[in-house]
C-alpha cells in the first residue's frame, strides 16, 4: 500500500508542468462551478429568506395594479389575521438608473412589526417614525454609497414623478445572513399626501398588503378567505404566502436560470474532457511500466489503482483548492453584482457539489486508461511501448 | 520549404482520442461562447425588429417604461396636434393614444400565471406597426370588447384563443383576431381599443402616445419643442431606441455573463491545448531531432507545432459553432427585469457569430500552442536525437 | 536434477492484418533447474516470444507448458501474476526500472507483493543490491545511473524474491562491450554459485557462450542444440 501511494505521489510529480496545468483548469472550472451555483441560490434567495407565515395580498390583475386603502381595514377583520400592513413600490433612481435598489412606502409601525429580521437600533426608530420624510436604509446600501444619519437622499420618481428627497434616519442591519441588507424604507403617509395634491386619482392606494397570522398552519385558509371577501369587488385580490410570491418571480426568468445551470454543467464536462486527455496521454506514456509490473507479477487492480489514484490525487487536490478559493471568489463577484443579487452566499451544498464534481471528473478521467491498461496483455504493452 | 502539412494532419490523426478529447473541450467552450453571442444577437434582432426609426414614442418623464408612465389626456391631444406627424390613407393623421397594463394571466396546461401585456391602442395603432399582420379573424372594432391576440399568446394562455372570451380588469373580452409579429416584442402582447381599456382598467390616462414623423429628420427639434413644454412634463425617443433602452438590463447581464463564462472557459481550453501540445513535443523530440537534423529550420519547427495546435482549435471551434447552430430552434422567454413584461428572443446565428466563434477558438489555440511550439523549437538536435 | 520448464507441441500464431502468422511451431523442449540456457535465432525467428510464454506473460494457443510444477496455460490472468511474482524474475533489454523509485525502492519493489515484514525487504533488498555491487547507488534514481548499472539493478530486482527461474530477454542488447561483459560475469556466477535457473534471449555470440546450453530458433523451430560442459562455464 505505501508503495501503491509513493508511486502515485512521486508519478503525479513526473511532468510538473502537466500537473500544474491541469490542476490550475480543475481550480478554475471548479470554482467557476461554484460561482454558478451560488448565482442560482442567489436568485432563490429572496424565496429562501421570506416566509411561509406571512401573506401578501395583491390586485388579482398584476402587481401593476395598486388596491384601494380600506381593504386593510376589511383585511383586519378576517378571522385568522393578527395584523395587517401595508407597502408600496417606489421606483426611484438615486442619481443613475445604474444605483438599483428596491424602495418601499411603508406604514412604519405595522411595517417593522411583521419583519422583525429587521433590526433597527430604537433611538434610530425613534427618529424615523418622528420624521415624516426620514427614510431607513439596509446597511449594504447605506456603505455603498456612503449615507451618514441625517443625509439628505434624493430620488428621482419614475412611477411618482418629480424629485424626492428624504432624511436618512436609521439603518437597518439582518438578523442573519439571509436578510436583504438592500433595501429602503419611506412613510408612506408621506407618499400619500403628496399625491393628494398632485395626483388626487393614485392617492389612498397601496402596492399589497402584508398579513401576519395567528397561526401560521392556517395560512392558505386565511388567503381563501380574504380572497372570497373580495371577490367581484373593483379591485379583486390575490394572496398567497410570502415564498409563493417570490418563487412566482423566480418562476418568470426560470429561462435564464436554467441557462445558467446548464453552463454549470458544461464547466464540468469541459474540465471533465481536460482531465481525461491529460490521463490518457499519461496512461499512453508509461505503457512499458505498467507493462513491467504486470510481468513481475503485480495485479491487474494495482495497476488500475495506480492509474485511478493518480487521477484521483490530481482532482481532489485541485478541487479542495477550487473549493477553498468559491468563498473569497463569491465574496468577490459578490460585490461587483453590486445590489442586484443583495444575498450571494455560498452554501454548504454548492462546496459539496464541487468536491462531488471533482471526484466524478477524477474517476471518469481514469476509468478508460485503467480499463486499457487492465486488459492489455503484458506481451502487448511491450509491444505498444516498443 | 516548410514541414509538409500531411505531417501534421496526421499527427493529430495518430493521437485520435488526445485530439477529439482536446478538441472536443474547446468545442464546447466555443459552443457556449457562440450561444451568449447568439442570445445577443437574438435579442438585439427582436428589438431592431419592434421599433420604426420614423415612429416616436412619448411617455412621461423619468418614466422609462411604459407601464410606468401616465400621459393626461389632454397632455395626450396636445402631443397629437403636433404639425409634424405626418397623414396616412385617407389623410388621417398617424397618431395612436395607447394604454399599457401587465395582466397575470394563467398558461394553457400548467395553469402558472405569467405576465402579459395588453395593449390599448387608437384606430390608427395597427397602422403604425406595418410588422403586425392579422393572420386570422379580422381587426378589433373601435369602441367595442373585442380585441387580437398575438400568435404565441393565443397558443400560450387560457382563453386568448380565437373565438374564446378572457376577463381582463372587470369586463369580458372576445378575441376575434390572431396577428403574427414574427421577432418583434409586440408577439407576446394582447391588442383592443384604448378607451374601451380605460375603462374596463379604471384608468383615466393613457400610457403613451405613438405618432409617425413625415420627416424623420425632424425628430430632434420635435422632441426638443416637446420636451420643453411646460404644459407637458414627457419624453419623446425613437421607437428602435426606446426598446432598446428597456432591454438594457436584459442586454448588459447577457454581455457580462457572456465575458465572464468565455474567460473563465477559455483559461480551461487554452491549458487542455497547452498539455496536449507540451505532450506532443515530449513525445516527439527524437523526430524533432531528425527533422532538425534533416535540414529543417527551428522556426518551421515552430510553424510546424503552431499550425497543429491552430488545427486542432479550428477543428473545435467548427465542432462548438455546429452544435451551437442546433441552438436555433429555441427560443428563451423571460421576463424583462425593467418592464417586467415577457420578452422572448431567440438564438441566432449569423455570419458575425461564426467569425467570432472561429476566431476565439484560433485565439485559444495560439495562447495555447505557443509556449510548447517554441520548447519544440529550441530543442537542442544533440539531445533531442538521443532521446529515445 | 528436476525439470523446471517442461513444453511439448507448443504452438503460438499472430494475426497480423487479416493474415495468421505462425511464430513458434510444435516445440518440445525441457528444462533442469541450475540451467543456463541461451535462445539464439535471427529475429523473427520467435524467440522472444518463447521466453514469453515460459515467463507466463503470452499465451499459447496450444500444446503443454508446464513451469515450476505448474501447468501454466490452465491459470486466469490473476493467479499467473501471482504465479509470476513467486517464480519469475525478469531482465529486460531496456531495463524497465521505474523512473520515479530509487535503486533501492526499484530493487524492493517486487517484494512488496510477497509476505515479508518491513525489515525482512530491506534485509533482502540490501543484499541483492550488494550482490549487484551497488549499494553505494542504493539512493540514486534510473536517470542517474549508467546503462550497465541500470541493469544491473534490474538484475537485482529479478534475483531479490528467489525465483524458481530468471528471464532475461536481450540483457547485454543496449550496452557496451564493457557493460555487456560485466552483466555476463553477474549472470554466470549467479547461475555458478547461487544455482539459480537462467533463460536468455540473445544475439550475442559472446553472451551465448555464457551458456552451458544453446538452442537454436529459426522460422519458429527449434534446430539444433548445443551443450557446453559446465567446467568450460567456469573456465
Amino acid at each position: 500500500m505505501i508503495y501503491l501511494f509513493r508511486l502515485i505521489a512521486r508519478n503525479t510529480l513526473r511532468h510538473p508542468l502537466r500537473t500544474l496545468l491541469t490542476v490550475l483548469g480543475i481550480v478554475v472550472a471548479i470554482t467557476a462551478f461554484g460561482l454558478l451555483r451560488t448565482t442560482v441560490d442567489a436568485w432563490y434567495a429572496g424565496a429562501e429568506a421570506s416566509s411561509a407565515s406571512r401573506l401578501i395580498v395583491r390586485n388579482k390583475n398584476s402587481l401593476t395594479f395598486p388596491l384601494p386603502l380600506y381593504y386593510g381595514a376589511k383585511i383586519r377583520g378576517i378571522e385568522g389575521v393578527d395584523s395587517v400592513s401595508a407597502a408600496q413600490w417606489f421606483a426611484g433612481i438615486y442619481v443613475d438608473k445604474k444605483n438599483f435598489f428596491p424602495q418601499f412606502a411603508v406604514d412604519p409601525r405595522t411595517y417593522f412589526a411583521l419583519y422583525p429580521e429587521f433590526v433597527i437600533p430604537p433611538e434610530q426608530m425613534k427618529a424615523f417614525l418622528l420624521d415624516r420624510r426620514g427614510a431607513i436604509a439596509g446597511r449594504k446600501i447605506v456603505e455603498k454609497f456612503g449615507w451618514k444619519l441625517g443625509d439628505q437622499i434624493p430620488l428621482i420618481g419614475t412611477i411618482y414623478p418629480g424629485t424626492w428627497s428624504f432624511v436618512l434616519r436609521g439603518v437597518y442591519t439582518g438578523a442573519n445572513s439571509r436578510t436583504d441588507e438592500t433595501q429602503f424604507f419611506l412613510h408612506w403617509d408621506n407618499l400619500n399626501e403628496t399625491l393628494k395634491k398632485v395626483a388626487p386619482d393614485s392617492a389612498n392606494q397601496v402596492g399589497i398588503f402584508l398579513v401576519g397570522l395567528k397561526n401560521a398552519r392556517e395560512a392558505p385558509l386565511v388567503a381563501q378567505r380574504i380572497d372570497a371577501q373580495f371577490r367581484n369587488s373593483r379591485a379583486e385580490t390575490l394572496t398567497e404566502t410570502e415564498k409563493a410570491f417570490q418563487l412566482s418571480f423566480v418562476a418568470m426568468t426560470e429561462a435564464i436560470l436554467l441557462v445558467i445551470q446548464a453552463v454549470s454543467f458544461l464547466v464540468i464536462a469541459i474540465i471533465m474532457a481536460v482531465m481525461a486527455n491529460t490521463m490518457a496521454m499519461t496512461a499512453r506514456e508509461r505503457r512499458r511500466e505498467y507493462a513491467t509490473l504486470k510481468a513481475l507479477g503485480f495485479p491487474v487492480r494495482f495497476i488500475a489503482a495506480l492509474i485511478i489514484g493518480e487521477s484521483l490525487f490530481i482532482t481532489c487536490a485541485a478541487g479542495a483548492l477550487g473549493a477553498w478559493l468559491i468563498h473569497p471568489a463569491a465574496a468577490y463577484v459578490g460585490r461587483k453584482y453590486g445590489t442586484i443579487f443583495p444575498i450571494f452566499n455560498v452554501s454548504d451544498d454548492t462546496v459539496v457539489m464541487a468536491m462531488l464534481a471533482t471526484l466524478l471528473v477524477g474517476l471518469v478521467a481514469a476509468a478508460g486508461p485503467a480499463l486499457q491498461a487492465s486488459t492489455r496483455t503484458v506481451s502487448e504493452g511491450f509491444r505498444a511501448a516498443g | 520549404m516548410g514541414i509538409p502539412y500531411s505531417y501534421i494532419v496526421r499527427n493529430l490523426w495518430v493521437r485520435k482520442i488526445t485530439t477529439l478529447l482536446t478538441a472536443g473541450g474547446m468545442a464546447l467552450v466555443v459552443f457556449v461562447f457562440a450561444a451568449v453571442l447568439m442570445l445577443s444577437e437574438g435579442l438585439k434582432k427582436t428589438l431592431v425588429a419592434t421599433g420604426s426609426p420614423e415612429n416616436v414614442v412619448i411617455i412621461r418623464r423619468s418614466a422609462e417604461t411604459e407601464v410606468q408612465s401616465s400621459v393626461y389626456r389632454d397632455q395626450a391631444s396636445l402631443v397629437a396636434s403636433i404639425p409634424e406627424i405626418a397623414n396616412g390613407p385617407g389623410g388621417a393623421r398617424m397618431v395612436s393614444r395607447e394604454v399599457l397594463v401587465l395582466m397575470v394571466l394563467p398558461k394553457r396546461g400548467t395553469g402558472s400565471p405569467s405576465n402579459v401585456t395588453i395593449r390599448g391602442l387608437s384606430e390608427m395603432g395597427p397602422a403604425l406597426r406595418p410588422q403586425v399582420r392579422l393572420v386570422e379573424g379580422r381587426m378589433f372594432r373601435p369602441g367595442t370588447s373585442e380585441i387580437i391576440a398575438g400568435t404565441k399568446i393565443a397558443e400560450g394562455f387560457q382563453g386568448a384563443g380565437l373565438g374564446e372570451t378572457i376577463k381582463l380588469g372587470i369586463q369580458e373580452w372576445k378575441v376575434v383576431g390572431l396577428f403574427d409579429a414574427g421577432k418583434t416584442g409586440f408577439a407576446s402582447e394582447i391588442w383592443g381599443d384604448a378607451d374601451q381599456m380605460m375603462q374596463a382598467f379604471r384608468r383615466d390616462s393613457y400610457s403613451s402616445v405613438i405618432f409617425r414623423l413625415s420627416d424623420p429628420g425632424s425628430f430632434a427639434r420635435v422632441k426638443e419643442r416637446l420636451e420643453d413644454d411646460r404644459r407637458l412634463t414627457v419624453e419623446a425617443e425613437r421607437e428602435p431606441q426606446f426598446y432598446a433602452r428597456q432591454s438594457e438590463l436584459m442586454a448588459n447581464f447577457l454581455n457580462v455573463l457572456g465575458t465572464i463564462l468565455s474567460t473563465i472557459f477559455s483559461i480551461g481550453a487554452i491549458i487542455g491545448a497547452m498539455i496536449t501540445m507540451y505532450a506532443a513535443v515530449a513525445n516527439r523530440t527524437a523526430e524533432i531531432g531528425t527533422l532538425r537534423a534533416l535540414g529543417f529550420r527551428r522556426h518551421d519547427i515552430l510553424t510546424a507545432f503552431l499550425a497543429e495546435s491552430l488545427l486542432l482549435s479550428l477543428l473545435g471551434g467548427a465542432l462548438g459553432l455546429v452544435m451551437a447552430s442546433f441552438m436555433q430552434a429555441f427560443t428563451v422567454s423571460t421576463m424583462n427585469w425593467q418592464t417586467f413584461a415577457e420578452l422572448a428572443f431567440s438564438f441566432t446565428m449569423n455570419a458575425g457569430v461564426v467569425v467570432q466563434g472561429l476566431l476565439f477558438a484560433l485565439i485559444m489555440g495560439l495562447a495555447g500552442g505557443f509556449l510548447p511550439a517554441v520548447r519544440a523549437a529550441r530543442l537542442d538536435i544533440v539531445d533531442a536525437l538521443r532521446a529515445s | 536434477m528436476t525439470a523446471v520448464v517442461e513444453i511439448e507441441h507448443l504452438s503460438k500464431a499472430y494475426q497480423r492484418g487479416g493474415q495468421v502468422v505462425p511464430v513458434l511451431q510444435d516445440i518440445t523442449l525441457t528444462l533442469q533447474t541450475g540451467d543456463f540456457v541461451a535462445l539464439m535465432g535471427p529475429s523473427g525467428s520467435g524467440k522472444s516470444t518463447l521466453l514469453n510464454l515460459i515467463a507466463g506473460i503470452d499465451a499459447p494457443d496450444s500444446g503443454l507448458l508446464r513451469v515450476a510444477g505448474v501447468d501454466i496455460t490452465g491459470l486466469r490472468e490473476s493467479e499467473l501474476a501471482q504465479w509470476r511474482a513467486e517464480h519469475v524474475g525478469f531482465i529486460f533489454q531496456f531495463y524497465n526500472l521505474m523512473p520515479v523509485l530509487t535503486a533501492y525502492e526499484n530493487v524492493e519493489l517486487p517484494l512488496t507483493l510477497t509476505h515479508l515484514s518491513r525489515r525482512q525487504r530491506c534485509e533482502h533488498a540490501r543484499l541483492a543490491l550488494d550482490l549487484v555491487n551497488l549499494s553505494d547507488r542504493a539512493d540514486h534514481y534510473p536517470s542517474q545511473l549508467s546503462g550497465g548499472q541500470q541493469q544491473r539493478v534490474a538484475i537485482a530486482r529479478a534475483l531479490v524474491t528467489d525465483p524458481t527461474i530468471i528471464v532475461a530477454d536481450e540483457p547485454t542488447g543496449d550496452l557496451d562491450r564493457v557493460s555487456a561483459r560485466e552483466i555476463l560475469d553477474l549472470l554466470e556466477s549467479l547461475n555458478d554459485s547461487l544455482r539459480r535457473t537462467i533463460i536468455m534471449v540473445t544475439h550475442d555470440q559472446a553472451a551465448a557462450e555464457c551458456a552451458h546450453i544453446v538452442r537454436h530458433l529459426e522460422k519458429g523451430v527449434l534446430t539444433d542444440k548445443i551443450e557446453y560442459p559446465r567446467e568450460r562455464a567456469q573456465a
